[in-house]
């Protein structure tokens, strides 16, 4: 499938570039977009002020990464995650991380069976295309390293058995920020293996407006239909490998990663994966706005989202602002 | 200026406080004590200071403390000018500058400070340590500099900065040192007073002086011999010559040195060799009997001293020839052989008895008196030891008769006096012998534990004839080394004797390491250059010449970095090139391109802010992003689009 296929199926149902690609730096390092959703009938009247954020989670499912969505209670984390599984028409499991989840209440276990007289093996939620792992950082680091295994390693073993996980698998985990009381932060190495963490938010005061008057979210979210058939979404996530970056852009990624382990304002810089991820969600994002090639405004748009959760900065008592991250890189490496 | 007004930032403070503790550490050893105390708590201080953020002294405080640093050194050394009290005034300063950083311009006056302080160490020692600490503070000082420009990157990125800087200095470091002018003497002809008298032998020799030597395993010089070295017992490094004896000490005559051809004729084979003095602040010149040509700048005196025009306080290397078998003095003059058989008119009985016996026996016939006194020696059965006995009065008899144990100064002594009682002329040379071949490099290292004296006697038709009487009753001492031949449980320096070899093989290493040093980089004389540049094709070199070759050799470096950065440049993308001719115009218009944005968001801006030119702005912009950034749409017309950019921009007249 070409980009213009991708085109056809995706940029006039659901996805079209509504963020300007045109668009200059300042408000594309910050996730509030200025219009309203308008031509995906589903995520029109659901979550209106947050395109920007569904089109960069987006990306990160067609460049076959891992999303963290991180925010306050009550802004719309676990309801994202829903519209997203159901546009994408897979099958999706939801599970509540709470302090006293165990791994097998993941991956699931083996119960003797009295008929057969052997040992059955009942899986987990974790055996489905999309896991919306809610509130991820409320159960501990064991339970949270059994879905993390999984998310790498795209396989589960149980009991010596491995077994492989449906094809497409994602992990949609929301988290709340870590100063919450009762979470166990994610260390950077898990951290590393979700490709892009979004932060949603307050919706601006229109889009808040449109919230209060419309209906209930439950029902709207029921009324959803899917968008994409499975088989749609793996040609578009081979589209996505397809779209090309320059040699030019590369050494522009390259550059960023250079400068992250070389600045001393982080303790460490981006690993190799996080630049391959860099990379691969430029692609998606190239996609999404309908170009077959990489620019390096993509790279700049996407960058937040991938290097906000790798860095960590050296003076975090200061705690500098998200998109300020982002910023002081871009601002740093010059084109090449 | 604005830009001297930025003030220093905390990172900086670090980096300047790193590279004036580098650079004053070293010289600590040299200053005195108070000074060395105020400026470290002074440069602690500051240290806390930047940690915990406080505000700078005033300005009145500064000039207090500058004052009083200036009194206490002017107290110390009485005056402001020469090496130490300049050195010690800058340090001092370089602590209160520090004090003072207020802004770009004073950062820059502690670099300064810094680069110049690492200089002044060499006045003073100039030994491998003292290159390597200095490279190591050039390196921060360097980093530091380029902190005081943009202090963001991490530290080792700015060290490693520094030091690609300073590897691209080393090739006119390297022609600076080949090419350029030599002059003779020290380091720009600065007095060397660290030279310590101890250090050495002397022009007189009392008992217990060369056993003073004994203790000591500094180097005196060091031999490279064309071929195999001779046999240990052949190495009489000859020095001072003492004929004049007062009943304790004996000392060298007062004659001045004339002679600048030997005053004899040389025979038989030879062995050349190169000797490299170090510096022992005396104008003895150690040489093997006996030479035929001597060394520029000395000359010998009537006894066969070998001296130099000048005390020598810089390493001093020389070629000289050996020719053992010459005989010297056959034809001495009269008022010598008198000189030669002089004795205080009372003192050591016993031996003098037993000297006249001698001369009873065999009356003018010397060599039978040598003889026999060579065979009183063995018969006493005198033994070496480097802790002999105190004698107070009658030290010959003493040692003869009574001790019995002594070292070389007094069998030399003892040797010399009871044949000169017995109406032989004898005298004592003293000098080295031996030395200890080091393996690495195979030179010939002669220490001054290797100090040694023995004897000349006049015999008729024969001249002077070297007798050693501590060859006697200790061969070893001869054959192999004095510590060989020193009792077990005498002290000797460390290493002295062939225990712990793994110490003394990293010893070799690191004395070899430090020949290198002495041979090519201090040692890189006028001469030495000579030889060199020779040795490369010039034929004669002079200054002029020298300097014509460096400044031609400089240019040429300077065109080969000149003519790398130009091919860097080059290999900037064309259309990218094209994109900054394109930028710089919209640039004069008012709308600045940001390096790392985007062309399209630049477009976009700039179109808005020049709505005139929306159109072609756009259409630039989009054209060199697909150039630059989509798939080349065919491999053979890759040249058209680049060809049509560059038309729509050389076109564009914002």
């Amino acid at each position: 499938m070409t980009y213009n296929a991708a085109q056809s199926v995706i940029i006039p149902q659901s996805l079209s570039s509504r963020v300007h690609p045109r668009r200059p730096l300042h408000h594309a390092t910050t996730y509030r977009p200025r219009r309203s959703w308008q031509r995906c009938p589903g995520c029109k009247s659901s979550h209106s002020w947050q395109d920007k954020a569904i089109k960069l989670a987006l990306a990160c499912l067609l460049a076959r990464g891992h999303l963290l969505i991180e925010d306050l209670p009550g802004v719309g984390k676990t309801t994202l995650a829903h519209v997203l599984a159901r546009l994408l028409g897979l099958d999706f499991q939801r599970v509540q991380f709470t302090s006293d989840m165990l791994p097998a209440d993941i991956i699931g276990v083996s119960v003797f069976d009295r008929d057969s007289g052997s040992f059955r093996f009942h899986p987990g939620p974790i055996f489905t295309q999309v896991v919306v792992a809610d509130e991820i950082n409320r159960a501990t680091p064991k339970t949270q390293s059994a879905l993390l295994e999984a998310m790498e390693e795209r396989q589960v073993t149980v009991e010596g058995a491995t077994r492989p996980l449906p094809e497409p698998f994602f992990v949609i985990a929301t988290q709340n920020p870590a100063h919450q009381i009762g979470t166990f932060p994610l260390p950077e190495s898990q951290l590393d293996r979700f490709l892009i963490r979004i932060e949603l938010g307050y919706p601006d005061p229109a889009a808040e407006r449109e919230l209060l008057a419309g209906d209930d979210r439950r029902t709207m979210l029921s009324g959803l239909s899917a968008c994409l058939t499975p088989t749609q979404l793996i040609e578009l996530q081979q589209a996505t490998r397809k779209i090309h970056a320059a040699p030019a852009l590369i050494d522009y990624v390259q550059a960023i990663a250079a400068y992250t382990r070389a600045a001393p304002d982080w303790h460490a810089g981006l690993s190799p994966r996080a630049s391959l991820g860099l990379l691969a969600v430029a692609r998606a994002w190239a996609l999404l706005s309908g170009r077959d090639h990489v620019l390096p405004e993509d790279v700049q748009i996407v960058l937040p989202g991938v290097v906000q959760h790798r860095l960590r900065p050296v003076d975090d008592q200061l705690r500098v602002g998200a998109g300020d991250t982002a910023s002081k890189i871009i601002e740093a490496v010059p084109l090449p | 200026m604005a830009r001297n007004n930025r003030p220093v930032s905390q990172r900086q403070t670090w980096w300047l406080l790193a590279a004036a503790l580098s650079a004053f550490l070293p010289l600590s050893t040299l200053l005195s004590p108070w000074l060395v105390m105020s400026a470290t708590a002074t440069m602690l201080l500051r240290g806390w200071m930047t940690w915990r953020q406080w505000r700078l002294p005033p300005r009145w405080l500064l000039v207090l403390l500058t004052i009083a640093a200036t009194a206490g050194v002017i107290a110390e050394y009485r005056t402001m000018f020469g090496r130490l009290p300049g050195i010690s005034l800058l340090s001092a300063f370089l602590a209160l500058k520090l004090l003072e950083l207020r802004g770009a311009r004073d950062a820059m006056a502690v670099v300064l400070l810094c680069y110049f302080l690492v200089l002044t160490q060499f006045m003073f020692t100039q030994s491998i340590a003292t290159a390597f600490m200095a490279c190591v503070t050039v390196l921060i000082t360097t980093a530091t500099l380029a902190a005081a420009t943009d202090d963001r990157p991490a530290p080792q990125l700015l060290l490693r900065r520094a030091g690609v800087l300073l590897l691209q200095g080393l090739p006119f470091m390297l022609l600076l040192f080949i090419l350029f002018p030599r002059v003779q003497g020290p380091l720009w002809g600065l007095p060397q007073d660290r030279i310590t008298a101890s250090s050495g032998l002397s022009d007189s020799m009392a008992p217990g002086s060369i056993a003073r030597l004994s203790q000591s395993d500094t180097i005196a010089f060091r031999v490279q011999f064309e071929g195999a070295p001779p046999p240990q017992h052949m190495l009489y490094w000859r020095g001072p010559v003492m004929p004049a004896f007062d009943g304790r000490s004996w000392r060298v005559s007062r004659t001045s040195a004339q002679r600048t051809v030997p005053p004899f004729r040389v025979t038989g084979t030879s062995q050349n060799y190169e000797v490299t003095l170090e510096p022992l602040g005396k104008s003895w010149i150690f040489a093997l009997d006996y030479p035929d040509k001597l060394p520029p700048e000395s000359a010998y005196t009537e006894d066969l001293q070998l001296l130099s025009r000048q005390p020598i306080r810089t390493r001093f290397r020389y070629s000289m020839s050996a020719f053992p078998d010459t005989s010297v003095g056959a034809d001495e003059t009269a008022s010598m052989l008198t000189e030669s058989l002089q004795l205080p008119s009372g003192g050591n009985p016993r031996t003098r008895e037993v000297a006249a016996k001698w001369r009873e026996k065999y009356g003018d016939n010397t060599e039978a008196i040598v003889t026999e006194a060579e065979l009183f020696f063995l018969r006493q059965l005198l033994s070496y030891t480097l802790n002999p006995p105190l004698l107070s009065e009658d030290v010959i008899d003493g040692f003869l008769f009574e001790s019995k144990r002594g070292f070389c100064e007094h069998f030399a002594s003892a040797f010399a006096f009871a044949l000169r009682a017995a109406g032989v002329p004898a005298r004592i040379v003293a000098g080295y012998q031996g030395g200890e071949v080091n393996p690495v490099d195979g030179y010939l290292t002669v220490r001054q534990y290797d100090a040694h004296a023995w004897t000349e006697v006049w015999l008729k038709d024969r001249g002077w004839v070297r007798f050693d009487p501590t060859a006697i009753s200790a061969p070893r001492r001869i054959a192999d080394n004095f510590a060989a031949a020193a009792p077990e449980n005498d002290a000797l320096p460390f290493l002295a004797r062939n225990n712990m070899a793994w110490l003394r093989e990293v010893r070799n290493r690191m004395e070899a390491a430090t020949n290198v040093w002495n041979q090519w980089v201090l040692g890189y004389t006028p001469q030495r250059q000579r030889e060199f540049l020779q040795g490369l094709g010039f034929k004669s070199p002079d200054w002029q010449e020298m300097t014509a070759t460096l400044a031609a050799l400089c240019g040429v470096v300077l065109l080969a970095l000149t003519a790398w950065i130009l091919y860097q440049r080059k290999s900037v993308d064309p259309a990218f090139r094209q994109w900054l001719k394109f930028t710089q115009r919209l640039g004069k218009r008012g709308v600045q391109w940001h390096v790392w944005e985007d062309p399209l968001v630049f477009a976009d801006r700039a179109a808005k802010a020049l709505p005139t030119h929306a159109e072609p702005i756009r259409e630039i912009a989009g054209a060199y992003a697909r150039l630059r950034y989509a798939a080349p749409t065919h491999a053979s017309d890759h040249g058209t689009p680049l060809a049509h950019l560059r038309a729509r921009i050389t076109a564009f007249r914002p």
